[in-house]
């Protein structure tokens, strides 16, 4: 047996979230998945047996040289504040804020993973007036350079991987980090904000049931409506950069089959939209932040043509909680 | 804080809680004399979330926690619902006790094998008979327990995959309902997930029928079960749990508060009150937060939740946790299962606490008898969906309004307030079950929950030390980042 992939997983300012969906890995479970790609999970906050002074020994054991660490994963925002003390968050029983013991460990582990757009980019805890002065790993936002700065490679000679996702697909984490453990993954695997491209290089859109809507604009105009969110409802799904509608959550649910807008939450920033979450900014009607990559004439061209040829099964369904037309009715009865 | 022949030790960080928590302890003889409980994370929602649109708060507090999740978005959904006055469908009622209690027993289930049993597997515990069964099928990580537990696990919240898109973080609960309508073959999967649960909880966790675990109504007939049952991880607990006389650790204020749990057609399934030697009405105005001992600033006097103010001050020496102190008519509260169940009058949780109050053993028990009396009520509300009727009422918001939520979360009562003007939020305030547990001393100098459990334990000077102590703040199930949030 080739030697263990070491993995130590913090928490600091999020919610934990991350930590319970890795947990609802399948096929197989997040233990066995661990086990078969042979990664060592040094510790976890939520799963180990360690607590105090043993916990604290492993982390000295780390920054010491005499425990080997391959992976880094951090969940959650690197709280600064107040002052730049970083008191917001002290690691307890240690006496130190965790922002020193985080930026001092990833001097030492092969690759450092930010866990959740928190611990990438900021996230949620970021929002508002950014009471706790949070950041990402790398990323303040959308600027690169935050605990650690812009260009910082970790020993392993990539930048800070950011798992981003609120919270994440349990496989996004567990299939990253086998590919690290394998020698798998180089910063070409990675996109502009340094997220793996496997599950970034696809759109919220893609495979979501409501793309037929989409495709005639027969749009839902509240909650529980069976059309496209994208047009009333706030829906950034066009735009998203993930995998959720093809992969698929909790057996077979993801934010759009659940019947609410993807609120981008893989991207830096999503926390402050700029308006409400859930409904679209329009301008003269037509939504701001069309697809990023079509030309918006073609789209409102498109748009117009596509509203005056969408069938009645559609028009009805689309501001219907349930079908009332089905497909093939010779002259759309309603049922 | 110490005296001469007392001394002093900090601890933490303790794991296996959800979030981040410090402990310091005064021992004098072997004895803990007193205890203070940190909290030390901060965030700060309560200024997030000042001035964003109101609907904004069912994308912001889910996020406060990803294991009480779907617990702040019913709270959110609530205060939501209050303020514009309306009261969900029937089907988005239903819909959202489904997914509410598909988080609480999930949670339930975890703190039971992943949180709390792995502690009996630890070597501190090697010179006892039981420990070769309880390591090989509880120890972190690698015991077998956990390899039978997350796929069940993971299973049941298919259930959240159907109804809420997914778990953590849904935005599908609303004020008027949910967003996810169902049709009958979904209902099939909605029951046939949930009796997989069953059957699980059946064979592994009770070795016998829900029903008979709900039935017990004494500790007697308790003892009588665990007899019967042997094989199963409950039976387990329960020996280990005279074996080292869980039911003498852990003793708090025994004053219990519930909110009131899975809301349907104006009546809860358990319903809420307070627990004072007697069952009392709750009077929510009579709900305070000091922060006399918190390290927070502004607010000078105890207010209540509408009107309190979440802004951080200086860590200096009068404060000692970033959690704020609530109190109800300035007692001290214990919340969770167990008080649930002592406000409902589960007869088995009533005669448990009247002989021994609440402690590690009890608390336990009342989280596990959850699991028996939720599971069959799930299956009912499934049965009830109307597929062809609506899941969610329209509604709107006015400009100016209040409301407040107030819901049951796994380990407790979780309530939101909500204040509304010029169509924005004006205030929100979040008192979270953990920060009614392990909040700090108050004005009056009154310890928090856990403070209380902690005194009087013996602790000595060997290294089980820790591992009593561990077992106390886990029987709570404390949900740090709710604490503070």
């Amino acid at each position: 047996m080739n030697e263990t992939f070491n993995i130590l997983w913090l928490q600091s300012g999020g919610c934990g979230g991350c930590s319970m969906s890795v947990l609802n890995a399948e096929q197989p479970d997040f233990y066995s998945m661990l086990q078969l790609n042979n990664i060592n999970l040094l510790w976890h906050p939520s799963l180990s047996e360690a607590s105090a002074d043993e916990f604290l020994a492993l982390i000295k054991s780390i920054e010491d040289g005499n425990t080997r660490l391959d992976g880094l994963c951090i969940e959650g925002s690197l709280m600064r504040g107040p002052n730049g003390t970083g008191h917001f968050h002290m690691l307890a029983g240690s006496g130190r804020p965790m922002i020193d013991v985080v930026e001092s460990l990833s001097k030492k582990a092969k690759y450092t993973i930010a866990v959740g757009s928190c611990a990438a980019f900021g996230g949620i805890t970021m929002s508002g007036p950014n009471p706790g002065d949070a950041c990402g790993l790398q990323y303040e936002g959308k600027q690169a350079g935050a605990l650690l700065d812009e260009n910082w490679s970790s020993p392993g000679e990539l930048p800070v991987i950011n798992i981003a996702g609120c919270p994440t697909h349990p496989n996004w984490v567990t299939e990253t980090i086998a590919q690290l453990a394998m020698g798998d993954l180089a910063v070409e695997d990675l996109d502009s904000f340094n997220r793996p491209r496997s599950y970034t290089d696809h759109l919220v859109h893609h495979g979501c049931p409501r793309n037929e809507y989409y495709e005639f604009k027969a749009s839902a105009e509240q909650p529980s409506d069976q059309g496209c969110m994208m047009e009333n409802m706030g829906c950034l799904g066009t735009q998203a950069r993930a995998d959720c509608n093809t992969r698929l959550w909790n057996g077979e649910g993801s934010c759009l089959r659940g019947g609410y807008a993807c609120i981008n939450c893989t991207a830096a920033e999503f926390e402050e939209p700029g308006h409400s979450f859930t409904q679209t900014p329009k301008i003269a009607g037509i939504p701001v932040g069309l697809p990023t990559d079509m030309p918006k004439a073609w789209f409102v061209a498109l748009s117009s043509l596509a509203k005056a040829a969408t069938p009645k099964r559609l028009r009805v369904n689309a501001t219907s909680d349930h079908i009332r037309v089905s497909p093939g009715q010779k002259k759309d009865k309603e049922s | 804080m110490s005296s001469g022949s007392s001394t002093r030790r900090i601890l933490g960080p303790f794991n296996r809680v959800e979030g981040d928590l410090e402990v310091h302890i005064e021992v004098e003889q072997g004895v803990i004399v007193k205890a203070w409980v940190n909290s030390p994370l901060f965030r700060g929602f309560e200024q997030i979330l000042h001035g964003k649109d109101p609907a904004d708060a069912l994308v912001y507090t889910p996020r406060i926690c990803g294991i009480c999740s779907v617990s702040q978005s019913v709270a959110a959904a609530q205060a939501l619902a209050a303020s514009m006055d309306i009261t969900p469908c029937p089907n988005g009622e239903l819909a959202t006790n489904l997914i509410l209690a598909a988080e609480n027993l999930a949670d339930h289930l975890t703190h039971f094998y992943l949180f709390f049993m792995p502690d009996f597997a630890r070597e501190n515990y090697s010179n006892k008979s039981w420990f070769n069964e309880i390591q090989n099928r509880f120890k972190a990580q690698t015991g077998k327990a956990a390899r039978e537990v997350l796929p069940a696990r993971a299973s049941f919240l298919h259930l959240t995959g159907i109804l809420a898109g997914k778990w953590p973080h849904s935005l599908a609960i609303q004020p008027g309902g949910t967003t996810r309508p169902i049709e009958s073959q979904e209902k099939v999967r909605l029951l046939t997930t949930i009796s997989a649960f069953r059957v699980f909880l059946q064979e592994v966790l009770f070795d016998g029928e829900l029903e008979q675990v709900s039935a017990l109504t004494t500790e007697k007939e308790l003892k009588e079960w665990q007899e019967q049952h042997p094989n199963s991880d409950f039976a387990r607990f329960l020996n280990i749990a005279d074996d080292l006389a869980l039911s003498e650790l852990g003793g708090a204020s025994d004053n219990f508060l519930s909110y009131g749990a899975y809301q349907n057609e104006g009546e809860h399934l358990f319903k809420g009150g307070v627990w004072q030697q007697q069952a009392q009405a709750l009077n929510p105005d009579e709900i305070t937060e000091d922060i006399s001992h918190s390290w927070m600033n502004v607010q000078v006097e105890p207010k209540h939740p509408y009107f309190g103010i979440t802004i951080p001050g200086d860590m200096d020496d009068t404060g000692y946790s970033w959690c704020k102190s609530p109190r109800l008519n300035k007692q001290v509260m214990e919340v969770g299962a167990i008080s649930r169940q002592m406000i409902d009058g589960h007869k088995l949780i009533r005669d448990l606490v009247s002989r021994s109050g609440a402690n590690v053993r009890n608390r336990v028990i009342a989280r596990l008898l959850e699991l028996a009396l939720v599971v069959p009520e799930m299956e009912k509300w499934a049965r009830q969906l109307q597929p062809k009727e609506a899941f969610c009422l329209p509604a709107k918001m006015p400009d100016e309004a209040q409301g407040a939520g107030m819901v049951e979360a796994a380990r407790g009562s979780l309530g939101h307030w909500l204040r509304i003007k010029n169509g924005r939020i004006l205030n929100y305030q979040i008192i979270a079950p953990t920060t009614w547990n392990f909040s700090p001393r108050d004005s009056d100098d009154k310890s928090g929950a856990l403070e209380l459990a902690l005194q009087n334990t013996y602790v000595g000077e060997d290294k089980n030390a820790s591992v009593i102590i561990q077992h106390i703040i886990r029987s709570f199930d404390p949900c740090m980042v709710c604490t503070v949030h």
